[in-house]
């Protein structure tokens, strides 16, 4: 890879589910060591963008390419790819059945092959890092949600991805419980990884993103430095949003 | 709380707490209770039952040989019928439409055949040929359409060395449960989150570790359940093997004593309290199987426990 390409970049990326167009000729280049937010209305298609970039969504047309590579279609080059890019949910999608310790340490022994305590002990770090590691030994569901989290962002960080998508992390949380998981983020970002964020949460897009991309409609309306998108929105839709979020 | 002075109040009368009655209860009880003594009292009296000739006779070699034979035909058939079950429901969950069209036919067949009709239709399989082999699929016919006499039979058995009647009641039990344990496991299977497998992929799993890993070890908690179910259920189906015949089986042992001595009616009670001791312990047993398989989903009460020693160890 050629100093300064970007890592990701999307061109003319189209999506339909039935009838509706859910990705309009996206496009979109993301930096290594970048940190992109993607804010907009709900059904702008902003879950669809960041599935479509590991691929659990297929794309109709257009290109996705990492580290200038095309995505691969299917079988083991895609297995690879996903496993360089982490992904965190919405509603974190811990295995419910496997311990704070196995669900971080599972990807690392299955897929990259480690040895067993080669991942724990990275694992070990990692929840530190996110500081739940006194729960290591404990099953998803006796954790707090704002925790569960937490360790989901581990598991994705034990993969050494290359990026990482955050599909909502912060919707289904307690308010109080927020914070605690931004927190890890804005670390991670201060650490220089490579980050797309979609959030509600316009503190954190103000404080720690690079860039804060508009989406509305399946389109990419704007995309510009966050003083920027908050000072002076260009368009109309973006104005109405924000008005809309600030309000209250 | 600091205690606060209230200005003086007639002190309310104490209320007397009068228990909730329950009337209907009492009647239900009584009427239980008479019923109860009016079926010990013919249990007693009636001299069809012929306890002491029951008692004798149901521990018999023959019996005991038979009890044997229920079991082992119960554990085979439901470990044949397990395993093909989950291959036909990943099969049924396949995205190749040949596959899952395969899975469908299977479970329609062997769902919509009574067991007792494929068990006599198992039974009678050596009309169909003498012998089974085992080799190149359609090798006579291939022959013939190029000219040359070809043999390209690995070996072969005599139907009745094979399908004696043990095996074909195993066959016809195994094949049979598959068809059920495959709409279990596949109801289990979708019962998973969805998001568990997109958390697998995401971290570039394959399809058929997901499932190995993630999906099937969490649907166990769906599955085993009907599973217990399905194993007692098939331990009494074991009687119906006594039509394939398989003699040496637990309730054609019975009968076969009964008819001999002309005493049936003990003897077929005899069957119902074999039945009924083996079903209790499996029973057992599945309560405990069922209670490790519900890791990871406690109760509510289990989980707001551990959430007060989060919040009593400062997390």
């Amino acid at each position: 890879m050629a100093a300064g390409s970007p890592l990701l970049q999307m061109e003319r990326v189209n999506k339909h589910f039935g009838d509706l167009h859910v990705l309009q000729d996206v496009d979109l280049e993301v930096d290594p060591g970048e940190v992109v937010v993607v804010v907009g209305p709900s059904g702008s298609g902003k879950s669809t963008l960041c599935r479509t970039i590991n691929r659990l969504e297929p794309i109709d047309d257009g290109v996705i390419r990492l580290e200038g590579r095309p995505l691969p279609d299917e079988g083991r080059a895609l297995a690879r790819l996903r496993s360089d890019v982490g992904m965190v949910f919405q509603q974190f999608n811990l295995f419910a059945h496997k311990s704070v310790l196995d669900n971080v340490t599972l990807g690392p022994i299955k897929v990259r092959g480690q040895s067993r305590s080669e991942a724990e002990r990275r694992a070990r770090e990692l929840l530190a890092r996110v500081g739940v590691e006194n729960q290591a030994h404990k099953l998803p569901a006796q954790l707090s949600g704002g925790q569960q989290q937490r360790v989901a962002i581990a598991r994705a960080l034990a993969m050494d991805p290359k990026l990482l998508l955050f599909d909502e992390p912060t919707s289904a949380l307690d308010p109080e419980m927020i914070n605690e998981v931004l927190d890890v983020m804005r670390d991670l970002a201060a650490a220089g990884m490579t980050m797309i964020v979609i959030s509600h949460e316009m503190g954190f897009a103000r404080s720690a993103a690079n860039r804060v991309v508009f989406m509305d409609g399946g389109r990419i309306l704007e995309a510009a430095p966050p003083e920027e998108f908050f000072a002076s929105p260009r368009t109309e839709r973006a104005k109405d949003f924000l008005s809309k979020i600030i309000s209250h | 709380m600091t205690e606060t002075k209230t200005p003086e109040r007639a002190q309310p009368e104490a209320i007397t707490a009068v228990p909730v009655r329950h009337p209907g209860r009492w009647v239900a009880i009584v009427v239980l209770a008479i019923v109860a003594a009016m079926f010990v009292h013919m249990l007693l009296t009636n001299d069809a039952f012929q306890w002491q000739f029951m008692f004798d006779n149901m521990f018999r070699p023959p019996v005991l040989q038979g009890v044997r034979t229920s079991l082992t035909l119960t554990v085979l058939s439901m470990v044949i019928g397990v395993a093909l079950g989950v291959v036909i429901a990943m099969m049924r969950l396949s995205p190749n439409p040949v596959l899952s069209g395969g899975a469908w036919l299977y479970t329609w067949f062997f769902r919509a055949v009574p067991r007792i009709v494929l068990l006599i239709l198992f039974g009678n399989l050596g009309i169909l040929y003498g012998s089974y082999g085992f080799g190149l699929p359609f090798d006579r016919q291939l022959g013939d359409l190029v000219g040359i006499d070809l043999n390209a039979r690995l070996f072969s058995l005599d139907a009745r060395t094979i399908l004696t009647g043990f095996m074909a009641g195993l066959l016809g039990l195994a094949l049979s449960e598959a068809a059920y344990m495959a709409e279990i496991v596949r109801a289990g299977m979708k019962a998973v989150d969805p998001g568990q497998q997109e958390a697998a992929h995401a971290l570039g799993m394959g399809r058929g570790p997901t499932l190995r890993r993630i999906v099937l070890p969490q649907a166990m908690r769906v599955i085993v359940p009907p599973t217990g179910n399905e194993t007692i259920a098939m331990l009494k189906d074991t009687s119906l093997v006594a039509f394939v015949p398989v003699t040496n089986e637990l309730f054609y042992q019975l009968q076969a004593i009964g008819a001999r001595t002309f005493q049936v009616f003990p003897m077929l009670v005899a069957a119902c309290l074999w039945y009924l001791a083996l079903t209790s312990v499996l029973m057992v047993g599945q309560f405990y199987v069922e209670r490790y398989f519900s890791k990871g989903f406690g109760t509510g009460q289990e989980k707001a426990r551990a959430q007060a020693e989060n919040v009593a160890h400062g997390h």
